[in-house]
């Protein structure tokens, strides 16, 4: 753990003075000088490390320690090398320095990659481990080809422009010969050898599989022995890379199917006499082992090397596929199975993406492998993939693609939405195959109730993707739906908490306490509710009647962290769904979502902070669809006036109420809808007024605060409006004004309880009554006409330039 | 191609204030992110790079945090010896890192929670996550262990090259390998034949 001890060595090492690092570096120096490196020798050079790396400045080391430290490197000691390697990689490169590619070991060839500073940087070293790779393999010390492969990975990862195509090439036989060829015999290791054991005895054994079976076919990471010959460490790095390298090596350029058949001539000419890759000569038949998987194959031999990988890669995945049905003795080689399972069916993946006429040879193998899994959600993980799999070549090999979706999209959500890494790979799918998937798979936009599981189970993790998601999950069919859902996902969250507890745990908690809500679930009268929240697909209505039951039900929840973290999250995501949804929507759509957002103002869980955004998120997009829109105040003008004219809701919806009268007092105009009738006006201008009225007559209902200053002067220009576009209105707001200062006259009033507030209210309160005076300016201010609004004139720059330089033009000349 | 490996603090501990996190150690695989931008000065670069280390670390411990909060379990102190327990009771997850933030393209990063330590690697996305959440648990115990990081030494600081030789052997130059027990205890031999040095 972390103690007060490691801080202040931080802190030391940050605050060190110049004066002792200096004596530290010249005390380490005369260290280095020494022939021997004892053990304070290493204890300084981990100081060092830590001097180094305890601050984000770089420190530089002087050019003599430097020089020693660099020496340190090819030192035959692996602790120094890995110090010094450690040091300088803390600090800048000596400017100079001069790099002998050979004989790199691979602290020090990770050293040179993490130095490099440009792309042209790297290729030397590519050069040199693609130079290493042609030698001969029992030159070197044992195990100093086996860094190489990682390394070279590495390094053509970030800079795949270095390979050239004779590097595609030579790679692309080696991992074939790693892959497919390495030995099938134990490796060292065996020869314990004693007194008794004669030399018959320390033949190597056979290789076996996981179970322990005598292993028939050709090696791979699956098989185990005592010991390992150093192509069966091969054949490990080899796969490891596999796939990194067939979705690298397009990359160079020209390195196509033209340079691959000019290949396929050269090779079939130097067949005969190919000499640098002897094993290129191995017969398969000839081999020590005639493939099960691959005798069915035709004899690959003469194919150009890189269709000669994919065609190794193939049978490698194969074998591994058949060998992951093995009984494994160990714990971890399980779970190394269901990883080799993943990588064989991404490697397929990628094979047949590269070579589509693979698909009808790979896809019987694919489908006997979901066959296999499908029904062990143990497995899920390697499901993914496949899902990827049967969405890339489905439609091509003609396959019933159904059941997979329906295990995607159905139970993986349903009973797995609380696996971190499975919700992180099946929605990381989700995002990259968007646009296949809204084409291709009907059940992806109605299956939202329960992709949104993964989002209520753990929802700080899960946002990030639902951001890129939620859009395309909106459409007209399911816009309502997915509002109310989203509106009732802290429900969702509570309710996913209380299925695992019901399943796993008694009522009461730790404390002591009964959960009231898990006793609400486990009852069968209303276990509907619950249902319908753990709902699979869409469809089958947007929402139920006994919602505030459900909100009842849940009420304790509401101190829930995953609730709360959930709540947290639904605002954003209104956002986007509002935002998404005028684009899809017609007007009948936007209206029916305008009485949606009316009716759950006052239906939400009750969670303060959570209902308070929610209005405001409300509020915001209201006023956005109304602005787009302006008809649809006339066409729910009846609805909005309902909300409008109810005084509990200045003080329970202050938000949403403010906005509504001003979108009533704002939009009820002939000018934007030839519908809005006198009568319209005059009974919206009722119901208003008698809110107004009600507010500031009296003190806030017991339980209160007093309402918002500015719902009031919302209130009173939303009237002052309506008066100017009704002139038979303005006497009535007028004496409402007249009566506003005198009553206030005393500078205070029961229903503001600040003075300033009062003094601002009764100045707007003068300002509209002196407008409304003259009854002709009062319309073209309060309800101008759509040029002055849009005001293109000011930012129009070819009419805004004449006039800054007019502007300019007097200010300067009046000097 | 795992990009990062890091050890850090992930909650607050009494040895820091509330809001600070330490990065205990950190190795950065492959050429700097920042190759393709020539003109960047080399200290720049540094600078960078350890940034882009303290927002990995940053967003981890916020991560760990919530998914702490939420799930509501209380952490109970182990102590040197109960690694494999301490191990089994860890916290894990995965956090995105969307393109740009602080990498240039988008990466996971897995976390295991031991306690008041986070163990972080950062993989490219198309990366075999389930190899990698197995090799990062496998890290995390030699670490735990040959550190003695449940006690309260500061060995990780000191030692840090005891994590660079796993790295090499479990991890080399950031590459998962697939092996199985037979491989992977030959290479364990190998690297506590080097901490009993």
């Amino acid at each position: 753990m972390y103690s007060h001890g490691s801080e202040s060595l931080i802190k030391q090492a940050r605050e060190i003075q110049e004066s002792e690092l200096q004596k530290f570096y010249g005390r380490l120096v005369r260290l280095l000088q020494a022939k021997e490196v004892g053990h304070e020798t290493i204890d300084s050079l981990q100081r060092l490390h830590l001097i180094l790396s305890a601050t984000k400045f770089t420190r530089i080391l002087p050019p003599e320690l430097h020089k020693r430290i660099l020496l340190l490197i090819s030192s035959p000691l692996e602790q120094l090398q890995v110090l010094s390697s450690a040091v300088l990689r803390e600090t800048l490169p000596l400017s100079g320095q001069e790099v002998n590619y050979s004989h790199l070991n691979s602290h020090a060839a990770s050293l040179l990659v993490s130095q490099a500073r440009s792309r042209p940087d790297v290729a030397p070293l590519c050069a040199q481990l693609f130079r290493t790779l042609e030698s001969r393999q029992s030159e070197g010390p044992a195990h100093s080809i086996t860094h190489t492969l990682p390394i070279l990975n590495t390094v053509i990862t970030h800079s795949p422009e270095c390979l050239t195509e004779e590097h595609v090439t030579l790679l692309s036989k080696k991992l074939v010969d790693w892959l497919r060829y390495a030995s099938i015999t134990q490796g060292g290791g065996t020869s314990s050898g004693g007194f008794f054991s004669g030399p018959r005895s320390r033949q190597p054994g056979p290789i076996a599989e996981l179970d322990g079976t005598v292993s028939g076919d050709f090696f791979t990471v699956l098989c185990v022995g005592q010991g390992f010959t150093e192509d069966q460490w091969m054949n490990v790095y080899s796969f490891s890379m596999l796939r990194n390298w067939l979705l690298t090596y397009h990359s160079v350029s020209n390195c196509n199917t033209t340079a691959d058949s000019a290949n396929r001539l050269q090779l079939s000419l130097s067949l005969s006499h190919s000499h640098s890759f002897s094993n290129d000569d191995r017969s398969e038949v000839d081999g020590s082992v005639i493939s099960m998987v691959s005798a069915t194959s035709s004899s690959s031999r003469l194919l150009p090397p890189k269709e000669r990988l994919r065609e190794k890669a193939f049978q490698y995945c194969q074998r591994l596929i058949e060998q992951s049905d093995r009984k494994a003795h160990k714990r971890t080689d399980t779970e190394l199975q269901k990883a080799c399972l993943v990588e064989a069916v991404c490697i397929l993946d990628c094979v047949c993406l590269e070579d589509t006429s693979l698909v009808y040879r790979v896809f019987p193998c694919i489908k006997a492998l979901y066959g296999r899994l499908c029904s062990d959600l143990s497995f899920a993980r390697v499901l993914v993939p496949i899902a990827q799999f049967y969405l890339n070549h489905g439609e091509m090999a003609a396959v019933d693609c159904e059941p997979v979706w329906q295990l995607v999209f159905g139970r993986f959500p349903a009973e797995l939405f609380n696996d971190p890494f499975l919700a992180h790979e099946l929605l990381r799918f989700l995002r990259l195959n968007i646009e296949n998937l809204q084409l291709r798979v009907p059940q992806y936009t109605l299956s939202f109730p329960n992709l949104l599981k993964f989002l209520a189970w753990d929802s700080s993790a899960m946002v990030d993707d639902f951001v890129d998601l939620l859009p395309s999950l909106v459409t007209a069919g399911t816009a309502v739906e997915l509002l109310h859902t989203l509106l009732d996902l802290p429900c969702l969250s509570a309710t996913l908490v209380l299925q695992l507890r019901s399943a796993c745990l008694p009522i009461t908690e730790p404390s002591g306490r009964i959960l009231q809500a898990l006793d609400a679930f486990r009852n069968p009268s209303v276990r509907g509710l619950f249902l319908f929240l753990l709902r699979g697909e869409a469809g089958s209505g947007d929402t139920i009647e006994r919602l505030s039951t459900l909100h009842e039900l849940l009420t304790e929840s509401a101190d829930w962290p995953r609730v709360i973290q959930c709540a947290q999250t639904v605002p954003v995501l209104l956002h986007i769904f509002f935002n998404t949804v005028i684009k899809v929507a017609d007007e009948k759509l936007l209206a029916h979502l305008i009485l949606v957002q009316l009716e759950r103002s006052s239906l939400l869980l009750k969670i303060p902070k959570y209902i308070k955004e929610v209005h405001r998120v409300f509020s915001c997009h209201l006023l956005k669809l109304c602005k787009l829109h302006p008809s649809l105040v006339v066409d729910q003008s009846h609805e909005l006036l309902e909300f409008a004219g109810t005084t509990a809701n200045v003080y329970s919806k202050e938000e949403v109420y403010t906005h509504v009268v001003w979108v009533l007092g704002e939009y009820l105009s002939v000018s934007c809808d030839a519908r809005c009738s006198v009568r319209l006006i005059t009974s919206c201008f009722e119901a208003l007024e008698a809110v107004l009225f009600e507010i500031t007559s009296s003190a806030p209902p017991a339980g209160a605060v007093c309402p918002n200053p500015r719902v009031i002067t919302t209130l009173m220009s939303a009237l002052a409006k309506l008066a100017s576009r009704s002139h038979d209105l303005i006497p009535r707001i007028s004496l409402f004004f007249s009566k506003l200062r005198t009553v206030t006259r005393g500078g205070s009033a029961a229903w503001c309880s600040d003075e300033e507030d009062l003094v601002a209210i009764v100045t707007r309160g003068e300002e509209l009554w002196s407008l409304l005076k003259a009854p002709g300016v009062a319309q073209s201010v309060l309800t101008p006409p759509p040029h002055v609004n849009t005001a293109q004139w000011h930012r129009d720059t070819n009419v805004a330039m004449p006039l800054q330089l007019r502007t300019i033009t007097s200010l300067t000349h009046s000097q | 191609m795992v990009r990062c490996f890091l050890v850090h603090t992930v909650c607050p501990v009494s040895a820091l204030s509330a809001a600070e996190s330490r990065v205990l150690y950190s190795r950065v695989f492959g050429p700097d992110e920042t190759v393709q931008h020539e003109d960047l000065d080399p200290e720049e670069r540094r600078l960078q790079q350890r940034e882009r280390v303290a927002v990995v670390a940053r967003q981890v411990r916020s991560a760990v945090t919530l998914s702490r909060e939420a799930s509501g379990r209380q952490l109970v102190e182990m102590v040197p010896g109960e690694e494999a327990l301490a191990l089994q009771e860890a916290d894990s997850g995965v956090v995105r890192l969307r393109a740009g933030d602080p990498f240039s393209g988008e990466m996971s990063a897995l976390w295991v929670a031991v306690q008041s330590l986070g163990f972080t690697m950062v993989c490219e996305p198309h990366e075999n996550l389930l190899l990698a959440e197995g090799t990062l648990k496998n890290l995390t115990r030699h670490c735990l262990e040959h550190l003695h990081m449940l006690g309260p030494g500061s060995e990780v600081l000191l030692k840090g090259d005891r994590i660079d030789v796993l790295l090499s052997r479990l991890l080399p130059h950031g590459q998962l390998l697939f092996l199985n027990h037979r491989f992977a205890q030959s290479l364990e031999k190998e690297v506590s034949a080097y901490m009993t040095k």
